[in-house]
């Protein structure tokens, strides 16, 4: 028997997962929001038969066909890297995440692909009504996939609605609709799915931008940027709110990723939300090098415990509290946890035995202190090492804050185009219209920030408290982990390479005048 | 209604989706076995295209099914997602790649600037087209021939040595190739799909000269897949076969096993032999009487018998993944299902797959209802790859 974790195969394991989701998520955004924004423009393109509208939803449709394929080339990976890279994990939690991945197959990817044919070949062949109703389904069973898999992740994030079965080693499903509407998932899926609606309408105020800045496609340029500017002051709104949302719900079931987020170490009442700050690049606390202080910070006080609980005074831990226990707020220690997590373990072990030997006393026994200590379960695999149980705090705070500050700005600048738009000096803005190409590049860093911060602030569970990384990984030899991984890094990158030129010359030959395509 | 059901029935249930997901991909790997004919069927660049255009109108269909099947693999059989997956890597990886290359290529294909020229997309789908096939097919022979693997559940209490599922051999997959019963099963699948293929190109391509090459390839195709097919069946209806006593669950070998399941499930025999036929009609109607409707009975052919072989690897007490490790970790529908309650609640989501079928028969309908011609390419408002 090994003696420790094989942290290379890990962490290599955990790169390849993060590389292939960030590359996957470069294109998905676009894709989700894209979709509405065309669907909107062929609506009215058929209320008022102007034929220029068919034009402005073909160049969009050009844009989002594009993106649209090397989305899918990445995410066929994700699907089966569960079972490829995360076997014990599969099989550990299999009973549960399975489900909404078979149900986002059956239900939202056919209806992508059916009705992505006759968007792009049917403009001819079926009825204009047709055609409408299909760019309206392209959108809606693409935002339909993303609940499935954001049902899945939150669920990751808080596994509910399912309880530990001995006798298979793994989690069963009890709830459904748990799952489904855990306040979790609500908030994963509102706030992923508005702020990537925000981030298609940043890509097509840009691009259009770039049109009026060059003084080409005039009228395409203004009228994209209307829907877009609407479609992104109201969505952008919605991030903001659903962010809020998201806050809170973390505050209650992750708080050591919350106190991440804020590179809060020791825990108070009416705790300050640091609005701008510097983490220290030198270790606090020499025991665990992702304890650093902060260097220079502007906060705003008691807003943390505000925006958590809706009560200036209320008490928020820090990471320190969760590391080392504290008796007045209930919260036990990681040596505490560890301790029954490990007890956990034992008993399942006891209860396999005794199961195997006939012995129903100790089958009973043994599934009493499963049962009761299974909630940390997980935590029995940091014998050695607690402080693995500590996230990554200055990535978590960076990347938490940049989102944040980004996602505040893009309403900030929807409301001046629209603004702009409104007073009709939006052609002569230089300046806004240069901003707005800028933004397109900070779309992408806020939404993959979100990720970061979403996926990074929970490290090291897979599970929440259930399974950490380095029980969910597969058996593997690492060298063949970083074979794949250098396969996906190069193949990626070589199609993103395509992908962008493809683009970029899509976006310089502009719509074309007898509404091809 | 589901809720009610024994949890065995549920089993089967889903092993029959499984199955009829399988089914449904091989026949719609037609794009895959097209797409390894782009040079062969298509000699000038519009012939080419046309043969593209045609295919790239169904790609996404296939891919589909690929994902869908995959999943609902998850959600029914997790035992088997987290076995396979993560110890058959490199098997599994090369059919990743194989389709990570394809979806782009469509797309990127015929447009401008796309940095790798057209050929090499092109490349990419006849490579998507063969290693895709072959390996599939080969990955699914393991269902009937067994995989390196053991599996302990207890392992999960082994704090630093965690993995319930493990593969015994270092090449994590890549041994199947060493069973040839294995690889005339991916051979097979290969030559299948290159015939639906030509089949479904004459059906949705207005080209003279193109069918006058399609006829010639058919030959070249449908004689080596009878060959590896007929090879195939009978060394499985003559070989052993892992066999599940289903009282104590415990696998073991059973002359004839496979040739046993047909003779004991009628219906599937008859639907095995329904399917043959149908491929068969489908070939000869194409030969013999240069009928552009083969698709449709080679089609619902392939659909019956790769049906029926499912059935056979995974119903009537049989493992569907035996373990050549130690035969009693071998897989069964039993041992590796998800619980009472997912499934019903998964048979529940199934109930839309009628639905969904109905909506494809009526898309590919109206997008299909006119084949491909030359003048449709050069049109300027048409998407086109």
């Amino acid at each position: 028997m090994t003696e420790t974790f094989d942290y290379s195969l890990i962490d290599w394991s955990r790169g390849q997962f993060a590389l292939t989701a960030m590359y996957h998520w470069i294109f998905v955004p676009l894709t989700l929001g894209l979709g509405f924004i065309m669907a909107i423009m062929e609506t009215i393109y058929v209320r008022t038969g102007n034929p220029e509208w068919k034009r402005i939803t073909k160049f969009w449709m050009t844009i989002f066909g594009i993106n649209f394929a090397i989305g899918v080339a990445t995410g066929i990976i994700l699907e089966f890297e569960f079972g490829t890279n995360w076997s014990n994990y599969s099989w550990f939690v299999g009973d549960i995440f399975g489900a909404p991945l078979a149900i986002e197959g059956i239900m939202a990817f056919f209806i992508e692909s059916t009705f992505i044919a006759v968007m792009f070949f049917g403009w001819n062949k079926v009825s204009k009504k047709f055609h409408l109703v299909s760019t309206w389904l392209v959108a809606f069973g693409a935002s339909l996939s993303a609940l499935w898999i954001l049902v899945a992740n939150a669920w990751m994030q808080m596994p509910v609605g399912m309880k530990f079965n001995p006798d298979t080693a793994r989690n069963e499903m009890e709830h459904f609709w748990d799952v489904l509407f855990s306040p979790m998932a609500v908030s994963k899926f509102t706030h992923t799915i508005s702020s990537s609606y925000m981030l298609a309408a940043l890509v097509v105020i840009g691009i259009s931008s770039w049109f009026l800045l060059k003084k080409r496609h005039l009228v395409f340029a203004k009228r994209s940027i209307v829907v877009a500017a609407v479609f992104g002051l109201v969505t952008s709104l919605f991030t903001i709110l659903t962010g809020d949302y998201s806050a809170k719900v973390i505050a209650r079931h992750q708080p050591m990723k919350f106190a991440a987020f804020e590179g809060l170490y020791v825990g108070q009442r009416g705790a300050p939300l640091v609005a701008i700050g510097v983490v220290s690049s030198t270790p606090e606390d020499p025991n665990n090098e992702n304890i650093k202080d902060f260097v220079f910070k502007l906060e705003i006080p008691n807003f943390l415990s505000y925006m958590a609980f809706q009560d200036f005074n209320a008490f928020i831990p820090g990471v320190k509290d969760l590391m080392e226990g504290n008796e007045e707020h209930g919260i036990l220690s990681a040596a505490e946890k560890i301790a029954r997590g490990k007890l956990a373990i034992d008993a399942l072990a006891e209860y396999k035995a005794a199961r195997e030997a006939g012995d129903q006393v100790k089958l009973t026994e043994a599934k009493d202190i499963l049962d009761q200590n299974f909630q940390y379960f997980g935590y029995g695999y940091f014998v050695d090492d607690p402080s693995r149980l500590v996230p990554n705090v200055p990535l978590t705070f960076y990347s938490f804050h940049l989102m944040v500050a980004l996602g505040m700005w893009f309403l900030v600048f929807f409301a001046i185009v629209l603004l702009l738009v409104y007073k009709g000096k939006i052609s002569q803005s230089k300046f806004w219209l240069t901003i707005g190409i800028v933004n397109i590049p900070l779309a992408y860093i806020a939404s993959q920030s979100g990720w970061v911060t979403a996926e990074m602030g929970r490290q090291p569970w897979v599970i929440q408290d259930l399974m950490p990384t380095m029980t969910a990984v597969s058996r593997l030899d690492t060298n063949a982990v970083i074979t794949t991984f250098v396969l996906f890094a190069v193949i990626f990158t070589t199609l993103l390479i395509a992908e962008l030129r493809i683009m970029f010359k899509q976006i310089k030959l502009g719509p074309k005048q007898e509404g091809g395509h | 209604m589901f809720e009610t059901f024994e949890l065995l029935t549920l089993q089967q249930y889903w092993w029959i989706i499984i199955s009829l997901l399988a089914s449904l991909l091989v026949f719609l790997m037609f794009v895959q076995g097209g797409q390894t004919l782009i040079y062969t069927l298509g000699k000038t660049d519009t012939e080419r295209s046309m043969i593209v255009n045609t295919l790239g109108r169904k790609w996404e269909l296939t891919f589909t099914t690929l994902v869908t099947f995959g999943g609902a693999f998850f959600a029914s059989f997790p035992l088997f997602y987290s076995t396979s997956f993560g110890g058959a890597y490199w098997v599994w990886m090369a059919i990743l790649f194989a389709f990570i290359i394809q979806a782009i290529s469509y797309e990127y294909r015929s447009k401008p600037n796309n940095f790798l020229g057209k050929r090499t997309y092109e490349v990419f789908l006849f490579i998507n087209g063969a290693l895709g096939t072959i390996l599939i097919g080969t990955a699914v022979g393991t269902f009937f021939n067994g995989a390196m693997f053991s599996v302990d559940k207890l392992n999960l209490t082994r704090i630093y040595d965690s993995a319930i599922s493990r593969w015994e051999t270092p090449f994590h997959g890549l041994e199947a190739v060493l069973n040839f019963h294995n690889v005339a099963l991916g051979l097979s699948v290969f030559f299948l799909a290159r015939v639906l293929g030509i089949l479904y190109i004459v059906n949705s391509v207005k080209d003279d000269n193109i069918h006058q090459r399609a006829k010639k390839q058919m030959l070249y195709n449908a004689v080596p897949f009878l060959v590896f097919f007929l090879y195939f069946v009978i060394h499985l209806l003559l070989k052993q076969g892992f066999a599940v006593n289903p009282d104590t669950g415990e696998v073991f070998m059973e002359k004839f096993k496979y040739f046993h399941n047909l003779i004991q499930m009628p219906v599937v025999l008859v639907l095995f032999l329904a399917g043959v036929v149908g491929v068969l009609a489908g070939i000869a109607k194409f030969i013999f009487c240069s009928s552009s409707k083969g698709i449709w009975f080679a089609g619902a052919g392939t659909v019956l018998a790769v049906f029926a072989l499912f059935l056979i690897a995974g119903l009537n007490n049989t493992a569907f993944y035996p373990s050549l490790h130690n035969l009693q970790h071998s897989l069964t529908i039993r041992n590796s299902s998800s619980s009472h309650y997912t499934l019903t609640a998964m048979s529940y989501v199934s109930l839309f797959v009628p639905v969904v079928i109905t909506y494809i028969f009526f898309a590919w309908k109206s997008i299909n209802n006119k084949p491909i011609e030359k003048a449709e390419l050069e049109d300027e408002g048409t998407h086109i790859y």
